[in-house]
């Protein structure tokens, strides 16, 4: 493996899917603020929460690309629609089996069934996380994508 | 269901970031969401059909009461039958930071409690929103326990109720009951960020409701206010408050647009966006009730906002400094009592008014409690400003009133241009301000002072004019004794005053702006009344006429204390946008000038006391 390529190329690919969700929000098409559904999970502050998660988000979307690594490794290929497609598929899990499961996950977040408590007040994502706009699936998968195909298209196979 | 309701018949609630308006009826009528000058998810206000409402009362008719809790903008509207009686609290929640830091809360928050105090009552809620001025209708979808929701685009307004509401035609309705000691509970939220906060009701209610009237409290307390009427002077400061935008400090107008200057008429603006031309007058209210950083929050805004134009200014900026949008007309609105067109934005934005120059001036000075120096940058600002009034003096404008014909030389204009380079020249005396050109400087002063004195005062009238060279009379012919060019017991202005009382006042403690609103059949201008009793606490008149003059003003508020921007002069009826951040400027400061006055007569009997009980004075 090569790791400072993997080091490299798993940040930048991280910062560009950040400001592609970052940028969907400001364009309308999502509600979905991963740093800030990331950063209540240690504290309720708004403000806080928000710096928090982009540490969060950042770290693991270093820890996420090795899984793509793994697999340009493991079959000797690494090209930008590769990538894009192990993303298209990483986003697919996202959205049909984790946000489902986030209520179960996140200590303040409140369940579709027996709705918000004093602790639990923040919004479930809902399958596909469609709770936080129409359009979220589709700027989710396209993130994952470019995600996929940056860290494809320019990570060195050793 | 005919849903209307005076303008009068309002109360205003609010967070610092948007306001609701709820009449004795139980209907919140007005709520722009996300920020004041977002467009209206209720309107009723402005079109009773297809404005939107949210509307919860008892089925039975009642007579109703509306008061706000003592001390804070909690407001309770009581409703009274034969069955019972139940009271409505409105709030939108506001909380201390340290407390924010440690809980989850939404972007924005309207919370409902109805309760009922006697007997058992049925109440009925309808909740019709509509989205953009009722250009749009708001789809609810039932979520369960999340409440209702409705995703437009990227926001999210969700309402939470103890009460299951059904579906019709896109609307949302209840019938429900309660005895003596129940409750039910409301909470509608916008979110424009997911995941979104839900509020859960109940217990959480109790404890918004809790910190909501001490957040108030805890503000409204620390006014160093002792004067007269001190209870309608506080009532106007959490107006005030509630009027401003607490992320920059931009104090805004009012909440409202084209509630009409004529019930009928086409005179219906839009006031949601910062006029600088309340500046001076609005620091001298925060900065003399000691509310010192609400007043530095909103110098600090004047700042900012003038950044981008200086030296030149604009007559109007939205919350955040920006242009406001291009005046637009709302062709499918019904207006306030048929009172077309509603409109949205103001024309204002490209008027010329040389009188603002005067205003930031002075607001800056009043900011600089006694010899402390402004920044550099401020300085800098200062003299950009002394500048453009020393190249632009002479010019023609729209005038504080922002007629929309002809430029002329107005009175009021010339008289804060005086102000302008009269406050530079203080400051730079004081050693505040360096680097002017101080005989430039004095030599405009002398010659702006003698245009006033020749032009403006017109022999013929014994009267300071609303324009040069002109005989109509203006309630700002007042203003030269508040900002020292006159006295307020000079000949002039003695003669002035009498003048203006004369042929602007239809009744005691109302005053026209001008000749021509008279004449064209405006309302009196709510604030001008308080300019009279203002100049005659000044020592236009005695403690006592001013004193009076007061408290006429004061019989001409709603029931709550609000004012809006005019008063019908023969029904005395709210007119205009509602409530207005000028008439409430205007009520405190003509209450500290009360204060002043009071505490000057009194003092050599305060002090003669004190020696003849043998203290040091």
């Amino acid at each position: 493996m090569n790791v400072s390529s993997w080091l490299l190329w798993g940040f930048v690919s991280t910062i560009v899917l950040t400001t592609i969700l970052a940028g969907s929000q400001g364009l309308g098409m999502t509600r979905i603020n991963i740093p800030y559904l990331l950063g209540t999970i240690i504290t309720p502050n708004r403000d806080r929460a928000k710096i928090i998660g982009i540490v969060i988000h950042l770290v693991n979307g270093w820890l996420f690309s090795l899984l793509y690594v793994a697999a340009f490794q493991s079959l000797g290929v690494a090209s930008w629609w590769f990538g894009a497609m192990i993303g298209a598929i990483h986003a697919s899990f996202v959205l049909a089996v984790a946000m489902p499961a986030m209520p179960g996950m996140h200590p303040r977040m409140a369940n579709e069934q027996y709705g918000p408590t004093v602790v639990r007040q923040l919004e479930p994502p809902g399958f596909l996380a469609l709770n936080y706009g129409y359009q979220t699936p589709t700027s989710i998968v396209l993130a994952h994508m470019v995600f996929g195909g940056i860290l494809g298209a320019f990570y060195s196979i050793t | 269901m005919n849903l209307h309701a005076n303008i009068q018949d309002h109360a205003v609630i609010g967070d610092g970031r948007s306001a609701a308006l709820v009449s004795q009826e139980g209907a919140v009528d007005w709520l722009c969401w996300p920020r004041f000058d977002s467009p209206a998810l209720f309107g009723a206000l402005v079109d009773t059909r297809a404005g939107g409402f949210w509307i919860i009362r008892p089925t039975a008719p009642s007579r109703t009461r509306q008061q706000y809790l003592q001390g804070t903008n909690v407001l309770q509207t009581g409703f009274e039958n034969e069955a019972g009686a139940v009271v409505l609290t409105d709030f939108m929640p506001a909380d201390f930071e340290e407390q924010k830091q440690r809980m989850l809360f939404p972007e924005h928050e309207l919370v409902r409690r109805v309760w009922c105090e006697r007997g058992e009552c049925k109440l009925e809620i309808r909740f019709v929103p509509r989205g953009d001025f009722g250009r749009r209708v708001v789809n609810f979808r039932d979520a369960g326990a999340l409440g209702l929701r409705a995703q437009q685009a990227a926001t999210l307004i969700t309402l939470r109720s103890d009460v299951k509401l059904r579906p019709i035609d896109g609307d949302w309705f209840a019938e429900f009951a309660l005895k003596r000691g129940e409750h039910a509970d409301f909470s509608l939220s916008y979110s424009a960020e997911g995941p979104a906060v839900v509020p859960p009701l109940g217990e959480l209610v109790d404890r918004k409701l809790a910190t909501t009237c001490d957040w108030w409290r805890d503000w409204a307390q620390r006014a160093r206010y002792h004067g007269p009427y001190k209870e309608q002077v506080i009532r106007s400061s959490l107006i005030i408050k509630l009027l401003s935008f607490a992320p920059s400090g931009a104090m805004i107008a009012a909440p409202t647009t084209s509630l009409p200057e004529i019930v009928g008429g086409d005179r219906n603006w839009d006031y949601r966006f910062c006029w600088l031309r309340d500046a001076a007058f609005t620091a001298r209210a925060w900065f003399g009730l000691g509310h010192e950083e609400e007043g530095n929050a909103f110098v600090s805004w004047l700042l900012h906002a003038t950044r981008l134009t200086r030296p030149e200014l604009r007559v109007v900026y939205d919350v955040y400094g920006n242009r406001v949008p291009r005046e637009r007309e709302l062709a499918h609105l019904d207006g306030y009592l048929d009172s077309i067109p509603v409109r949205i934005g103001n024309a204002a934005r490209n008027q010329l008014q040389l009188d603002i120059y005067g205003e930031v001036i002075e607001a800056v000075v009043q900011s600089l409690d006694g010899n402390k120096k402004p920044d550099r940058e401020t300085q800098r600002m200062l003299r950009q400003f002394g500048r453009y009034v020393c190249d632009h003096w002479r010019d023609p404008d729209n005038g504080i009133w922002e007629t929309r014909d002809d430029r002329k030389h107005f009175m009021h204009s010339r008289l804060m241009c005086w102000v302008a380079v009269d406050r530079l020249l203080q400051m730079h005396e004081r050693g505040q301000l360096a680097r002017v050109p101080a005989e430039e400087y004095r030599r405009i002063r002398s010659e702006v002072r003698w245009e006033i004195e020749e032009r403006a005062w017109n022999a013929g009238l014994q009267s300071y004019t609303q324009t040069f060279d002109g005989d109509a009379l203006d309630a700002t012919a007042l203003l030269p004794a508040f900002y020292g060019l006159e006295t307020p017991g000079s000949f002039r202005m003695q003669q002035t005053f009498e003048r203006v009382l004369g042929r602007l006042s239809p009744a005691a403690g109302l005053l026209y702006r001008n000749e021509r609103d008279r004449a064209e059949g405006q309302g009196a201008f709510a604030m001008c009344g308080f300019w009279v009793a203002e100049f005659l606490a000044r020592g236009g008149g005695t403690l006592e006429e001013a004193q009076r003059c007061f408290e006429h003003c004061l019989e001409l508020g709603n029931n709550v204390g609000l004012f809006a921007e005019e008063i019908d002069a023969e029904s005395s009826d709210a007119i205009g946008n509602f409530p207005q951040l000028f008439t409430h400027i205007g009520l405190i400061n003509a209450a500290l000038s009360l204060e002043e006055r009071a505490k000057q007569e009194h003092k050599p009997q305060i002090e003669a006391r004190r020696a003849a009980a043998g203290e040091y004075v």
